[in-house]
């Protein structure tokens, strides 16, 4: 632990984003999961299950717990770093990225299709500013943050690196490498979240290939495991506070959060079925209906 | 036909480590990843004098390989090191996903290559890497021939924005190479001006067909000699300029024929020039368990078969 400090926790995000009040971030919330819906719709296909259980971790990252940068640099030295593992969620890490100032969100209407910066899963070929690796093959983030938490290291840099992961994800062999890895090396600047929606293609996650205690497993791999639900916005940004006092001790922090495949459209939810299948004109309507914004600023 | 002398024979892979320990001295933003193999990689220096930025990873190469793709966000400059086979075939989604598609600044150097592993048999001796690699969009891929070559390329490759495929083996082999060279990356490097014949050779084949130049010369034929150390971006200029004088080629390499040198080469001649092509390579078969040299032999790779290779396709020439 003798290259860990305390100055790894970090408190300095900007003051508009500190004070931004929960009832903001719900509404930002609720704007996210608006463009989720009209963004797969309007292309039919994509993946809008994952996508809204996952909006309130990333509208927390993004709009209040993490230090970074609308203008895009590849290296984001002295800024907080997310990486998506479980790419096809890409719908709501386009929205945040647009709704944070990394691109406009008129762009959110060119989603998949041709000639996009916005390519079904994310990509940096086209460029697009906010995102820093492809991901949608699965397996490969967590030991893409690892390799990023480590060179942060080796250039001083203080800040935190996040990565959120499926939990069917974690069939992959993979994560079990990254995981052995990041306790050994001592890697303490990381916070890997699970998505643990129980969901995967196939049917539950428990049917399919049960992952039994996550808890477990993880900390008997040297790690520091916090449990929330992911989509409770207080619950979760206490939990991620939390999760970066732990920072700095030497193991890297696991939050497996519990979510709803299809978080904030009732029809949605709890079911695998909306894994990657896009609503037609009527359940576009129904789910708009649901999601309501005070000023909705559709794109 | 020139002379090659040489002082000593020696490995491939001690270049790789001497020029990685090198490039630790003079440039601070390389680090290097190994997967339980320093010893075989010759990274023992570099571990040694700069441990901070040597990183174990222990049997996990896909782990390695997406773990460097994260370091170069940082602005690092990874060498990953292990086995040909577990460097490519192994981890071929992780290469692909994270560093090709990403354009990530990775250094994936792999060793053992071919049937040059000898005793631990086809399981280990990839000859698929070169053609998996080439295959994949911004990838460079260097196979070069000798100790000074290797340690060139790999400092060369470091200067180099963008993902590398370094291939190089386990046995020793002569060190003709000139210690100063200067490595440029896709520029073919002529060895023998000839006028008969091209023989375009990489890595370990290099040195058979400066041998099967003497057994040509002394059958009268007068053979053109062309290192081609970066298989892809192919020197295509320098390809065609020879091909277009002598009218006939023979490609050499310890690789498949599918994928490799030779079929890079087939498939520029075919659009370009059309002239008659042999290649002395591996003919869709793997490798097996025995010597370096019994190996070579029995596949078809020693400088007789680049011999007669040469009289098959002079004989089609027109």
């Amino acid at each position: 632990m003798s290259q860990s400090s305390s100055a790894n926790v970090q408190t300095e995000t900007s003051p508009a984003q500190r004070e931004r009040s929960i009832v903001e971030l719900k509404q930002i919330a609720s704007q996210v999961r608006r463009d989720i819906v009209r963004m797969v719709h309007a292309v039919n296909s994509g993946h809008p299950g994952g996508s809204l259980g996952c909006t309130d971790l990333l509208v927390a990252l993004y709009f209040r717990i993490m230090k970074h940068n609308p203008d895009f640099s590849m290296e984001g030295r002295d800024e907080d770093l997310f990486f998506l593992s479980n790419g096809h969620i890409s719908p709501v890490f386009y929205s945040v990225l647009a709704r944070s100032g990394y691109f406009p969100v008129s762009e959110l209407a060119t989603f998949r299709k041709l000639n996009s910066r916005l390519q079904g899963h994310p990509a940096t070929e086209e460029g697009l500013p906010g995102v820093r690796i492809a991901s949608g093959s699965l397996g490969q983030g967590l030991s893409v943050a690892v390799g990023a938490a480590q060179a942060k290291k080796l250039n001083k840099d203080n800040r935190t690196v996040y990565v959120l992961m499926g939990d069917g994800e974690l069939n992959e062999g993979q994560v079990w490498e990254a995981a052995l890895y990041a306790p050994h090396r001592q890697v303490d600047n990381l916070i890997a979240i699970v998505d643990r929606n129980g969901q995967q293609i196939d049917g539950s996650t428990k049917e399919i290939m049960n992952l039994g205690s996550l808890r477990a497993k993880f900390e008997a791999f040297g790690w520091r495991v916090l449990e929330t639900d992911g989509n409770d916005l207080e619950k979760l940004i206490a939990t991620l506070e939390e999760a970066r006092q732990l920072l700095g001790q030497g193991q890297p922090v696991m939050v497996l959060m519990d979510t709803q495949m299809g978080a904030g459209v009732d029809f949605m939810m709890g079911s695998h079925k909306w894994h990657g299948v896009a609503p037609n004109d009527e359940q576009l309507e129904k789910a708009l209906q649901q999601l309501l914004v005070e000023e909705a600023s559709d794109y | 036909m020139k002379d090659f002398p040489y002082s000593e024979s020696k490995d491939t892979r001690s270049g790789f480590g001497a020029g990685l320990h090198e490039l630790g001295k003079t440039n601070e933003n390389v680090v290097a990843l190994c997967a339980d193999l320093t010893g075989s990689l010759k990274m023992d220096a570099f571990k040694k004098d700069f441990p901070e930025r040597f990183f174990q990873v222990g049997i996990a190469e896909a782990n390695m390989m997406s773990m460097a793709a994260g370091m170069t966000i940082g602005g690092k400059i990874p060498f990953t090191g292990t086995f040909a086979n577990f460097s490519t075939g192994r981890v071929y989604d992780q290469i692909r996903q994270s560093i090709a598609y990403s354009g990530k600044n990775v250094k994936i150097c792999a060793s053992h290559a071919g049937v040059t592993l000898g005793e631990d048999g086809a399981t280990h001796q990839i000859l698929e890497d070169l053609g998996m690699m080439r295959m994949l969009p911004h990838m460079t891929v260097i196979n070069p021939c000798d100790f000074n070559q290797t340690k060139a390329a790999t400092i060369a490759i470091a200067a180099h924005e963008g993902p590398v495929y370094l291939r190089f083996g386990r046995p020793v082999v002569p060190n003709f190479t000139p210690a100063d060279q200067q490595f440029e990356i896709g520029k073919a490097v002529m060895l023998n001006e000839g006028a008969d014949v091209s023989i375009f050779a990489t890595g370990h084949l290099v040195w058979k067909a400066i041998l099967a130049g003497k057994l040509l010369a002394d059958k009268g034929i007068d053979a053109e000699i062309i290192n081609i150390h970066t298989i892809k971006p192919l020197d295509a200029a320098a390809i065609l300029q020879s091909a277009r004088k002598t009218r006939c080629v023979v490609s050499a390499e310890e690789h498949q024929m599918n994928g490799g040198l030779g079929d890079s080469i087939a498939q520029l001649l075919a659009r370009e020039e059309p002239l008659p092509l042999e290649m002395v390579a591996v003919n869709d078969s793997f490798g097996e368990s025995g010597t370096p040299d019994q190996l070579m032999e029995k596949y078809g790779l020693m400088e007789n078969d680049i011999v007669a290779a040469v009289e098959r396709v002079m004989a089609r020439k027109k």
